[in-house]
């Protein structure tokens, strides 16, 4: 059941959580972190019930901030779920109203659960530099999203510059289901690998991010390709026995073609965003493959040198 | 083609990658007795459900042997139904389409040379068709008297060998024996044919989560092992309780009883968890050694009739049903002596545990389904306060929970709230999340996917089975020599004569 208050503050919030979990004789001491989740209206809904699903693996206190600058005076309203609507956790949305829209922190300081981690999230605008954000100075995990950016390539680029272990993108975790494929496809004994290219949509923060990740890893060029997508649609790994050749020109079934063996069909489907804000909740220690291939990333220039490699471009 | 070209290591593996889940590597499972009931419920929608997660290879095989009439198509049919009546996770087609390419049904008799030799040729295609390497892992869902004919023929057809590439290992359940002599000659059957770091005891009641969590508690915090000793610790109660009956399982569970069922591998190996030292690290090796030391160094009590318990349940009702007893259940000879609940007192004869007897205690038709270990702490040595004051408060209490809400409660006196000064015990809870449970894997998804990953550090080896035998031994030896086992009603916990048992110690049993 929604609790609602209007014109409320921070203590008057943790008060009625704490009498909401009274009533169903629960304690919010089981919850293994708190996720402030930085969002508009549009996005509230579904961001909320996407983290409010993950909290199914990680019992969480998930506290919605929904800034409504204005000119207005300032207010805040909190709308309060406690126990089983929204999953196991509690999800709190709280409205800024007006001034307050720029102090969000000062109301989600004191709705911190003790000791525990905490995370934000930032589904769609997130900071260039997510560490000097207020809210990404609470948090231990800073979880932005360069493919909703206006301009990906260039919100990944700038978040590079910015990155602090601790920061993650999303953009990263939709490349893990290829990265896992192309590292069991490598499980069997394999000829030299030369070089590899990658496919994808124009101005894909996912694709470049892979594309680093397998220049690091294999030491050899690797090119990006641009394709009518949707996503990634295929890296292919060359070696000096043949092709590897992963693809997924759907965006939902893979196919995976070595040299001597038959081709396999393989899952590989673009997966939602509660299955992206899972895999990031169940670890939070710092990422340094990421770090690595962001620190990797081929930073696209104004005066293009080769045509393949400058796909990354913004679209 | 000439090997030297190749390449195995992994360039795209590395530690500090951790969200690239641990896949199994290329390989194929055969499946043995693929059309019982073991493979049908549990194995085939566990491979399924790996395959959902992501774990299970692009070169993945699933082989059936078995004696029918099917085509690989009706194999398919059949898992495909297993898995969508059983399955934990959701139904995907293209997860479904994906593992159904390696699927291969062989049929055959176990005493039919051509059948294993057809599988061997299956298994050969498989290994470049699907990309398998090779690699093959033998799950024996079989009688244990089919054993020694399924092992040999493995060796006579050559699919044991790991001679023509790729590794080779071989998956047994429990029962692992009845008792010492069986189970050294059901190692002599498994070791002439497969070297002893091949074989895989599964276990499935001893989730391997279970263990790491139990280990994670005694020695990944300080709180704890200080007091993890004689000083502090009175005795510990190690409970694995069902509440159902033995249904159609009679032809396994009779002659067998509930300390060869679980006391002989679940309840002995929590016990040698609970009991060990630290070890050196967290290595098969290691962890092995540290419980064999417990497991020898376990003592039986001189009088073993006083000092253990069994019981069969009888006709009554539990949870609002009526059931039947033991021996009105199908296919039950009336002379049956089997026990359906047994309790044995254990000594540690250790420096650390000389004194705390361990209670083990299992039993179907009891109050309710629970497995736990109860740490019970010795009382304070001095209390300052009035004898009244104390009148409710009991012993403290650790009780790590293993099934179901997995957890760890402690019990512990605080003040009442009121002007007079009271001590009261209260229960402060820790769940790994009723939360967790929803997602939390099969046991049988877990042991698979360690047996394709080569990562037996938890199921136990043959010197653990034989030396498990020789402690329970001796009780089944003078169980058989001495009367039948007590009645108990159904829905309780067990007979008098448990109850009996601790009073001796001054002691009683822990509502679980």
């Amino acid at each position: 059941m929604t609790t609602r208050l209007e014109n409320t503050s921070a203590d008057e919030i943790v008060r009625t959580i704490n009498a909401e979990r009274h009533k169903i004789g629960a304690t919010s001491t089981g919850m293994v972190l708190t996720l402030i989740i930085v969002t508009d209206e549009e996005n509230q809904s579904d961001t909320t019930r996407a983290a409010a699903h993950s909290a199914m693996e990680h019992p969480c206190r998930i506290i919605t901030m929904i800034p409504r600058p204005g000119r207005v005076a300032p207010a805040l309203d909190a709308n309060i779920d406690v126990g089983d609507t929204m999953g196991p956790g509690e999800t709190v949305r709280l409205r800024l109203r007006g001034e307050l829209a720029d102090h969000g922190a000062s109301v989600a300081l004191p709705l911190l659960l003790p000791d525990t981690p905490v995370v934000v999230w930032w589904p769609t605008n997130g900071p260039d530099v997510p560490s000097a954000d207020p809210f990404g100075r609470m948090a231990q995990r800073r979880i932005t999203d360069a493919a909703a950016a206006r301009h990906p390539m260039q919100a990944l680029i700038a978040r590079r510059k910015g990155y602090v272990a601790g920061d993650t993108d999303l953009a990263w975790t939709r490349t893990t289901p290829w990265r896992s494929m192309l590292a069991a496809a490598l499980d069997l004994p394999y000829a030299p690998i030369e070089r590899a290219e990658v496919s994808a949509q124009g101005a894909n923060p996912s694709a470049a991010l892979l594309q680093a990740w397998l220049r690091n890893c294999l030491d050899v060029p690797v090119d990006l390709h641009r394709s009518r997508g949707p996503g990634i649609t295929s890296v292919v790994l060359h070696t000096t026995g043949g092709p590897i050749e992963l693809t997924r020109p759907d965006g939902r079934t893979g196919r995976l073609a070595r040299p001597g063996i038959t081709t396999h069909d393989v899952p590989l489907s673009r997966r939602d965003v509660r299955d992206l804000i899972g895999e990031e909740l169940s670890r939070l220690d710092p990422d340094d493959t990421y770090a690595e291939a962001l620190a990797a990333l081929e930073v696209p220039t104004a005066r293009k040198r080769g045509s393949k490699s400058a796909a990354a471009a913004p679209a | 083609m000439r090997q030297a070209e190749f390449t195995s290591t992994n360039p795209l593996r590395s530690p500090l990658d951790r969200r690239l889940p641990r896949v199994a590597g290329p390989c194929c499972l055969v499946i043995f007795g693929v059309t019982g009931d073991l493979a049908r419920r549990k194995l085939m929608p566990a491979v399924y459900d790996l395959a959902n997660r992501g774990l299970l290879p692009p070169s993945f095989a699933l082989v059936g042997f078995a004696r029918r009439d099917y085509s690989d198509q009706d194999f398919a049919q059949q898992v495909h139904d297993s898995v969508r009546e059983h399955a934990r996770t959701e139904f995907r087609e293209d997860v479904w389409n994906q593992l159904q390419q390696g699927f291969r049904f062989v049929a055959g008799d176990f005493t039919d040379d051509a059948a294993f030799d057809a599988l061997a040729a299956t298994v050969a295609d498989l290994a470049n068709d699907q990309g398998t390497g090779g690699n093959t892992a033998f799950y024996l869902s079989i009688p244990p008297g089919m054993f020694p004919l399924v092992v040999q023929q493995l060796k006579r057809s050559g699919l044991a060998s790991e001679e023509r590439g790729g590794w080779r290992r071989v998956v047994v359940e429990k029962p692992f024996g009845h008792d010492l002599e069986s189970a050294q000659e059901l190692n002599h059957t498994l070791g002439e044919v497969f070297p002893s770091g091949s074989i895989f005891r599964i276990d499935h009641y001893l989730g391997k989560e279970t263990v790491q969590n139990l280990l994670a508690l005694r020695f990944a915090n300080t709180l704890f092992e200080p007091i993890w000793n004689r000083g502090y610790i009175d005795h510990v109660q190690i409970t694995m309780a069902e509440d159902i009956g033995i249904g159609s399982r009679a032809g396994y569970y009779d002659g067998i009883g509930a300390a060869r069922d679980v006391i002989q591998n679940h309840l002995l190996q929590l016990m040698a968890l609970t009991a060990m030292e630290e070890p050196v690290s967290f290595s098969a090796e290691n962890v092995r050694q540290e419980k064999e030391k417990v497991l020898a160094s376990v003592v039986l009590p001189d009088d073993l009739g006083a000092y253990t318990a069994r019981g069969q349940y009888g006709v009554g009702w539990q949870g609002g049903e009526k059931v039947v007893g033991y021996m009105q259940e199908a296919n039950i000879p009336p002379t049956s002596t089997t026990e359906t609940y047994a309790a044995i007192t254990l000594n540690v004869d250790t420096r650390r545990w000389a004194g705390v007897p361990f209670y083990l205690r299992t039993g179907k038709r009891l109050g309710r389904r629970v497995s736990e270990i109860a740490i019970v702490f010795k009382q304070a040595p001095h209390l300052p306060f009035a004898t009244t004051d104390t009148e409710e408060l009991g012993s403290n209490t650790l009780v790590v929970r293993v099934q179901p809400d997995e957890g760890i409660t402690m019990k512990f006196g605080s003040k009442v709230p009121g002007t007079q000064m009271e001590v009261r015990d209260v229960t402060m809870d820790f769940m790994y999340g009723d939360s967790f449970t929803e997602s939390s894997p099969e046991a049988y998804e877990r042991l698979i996917l360690d047996v394709l990953l080569g990562d037996p550090p938890l199921f136990p080896r043959h010197e653990e089975v034989e030396m498990s035998w020789r402690i329970l031994d001796p009780i089944l030896d003078h169980w058989a020599a001495n009367g039948k086992p007590d009645t108990y009603d159904p829905g309780t916990w067990g007979p008098a004569s448990a109850d009996e048992m601790l009073a001796r110690d001054g002691r009683v049993w822990r509502r679980p």
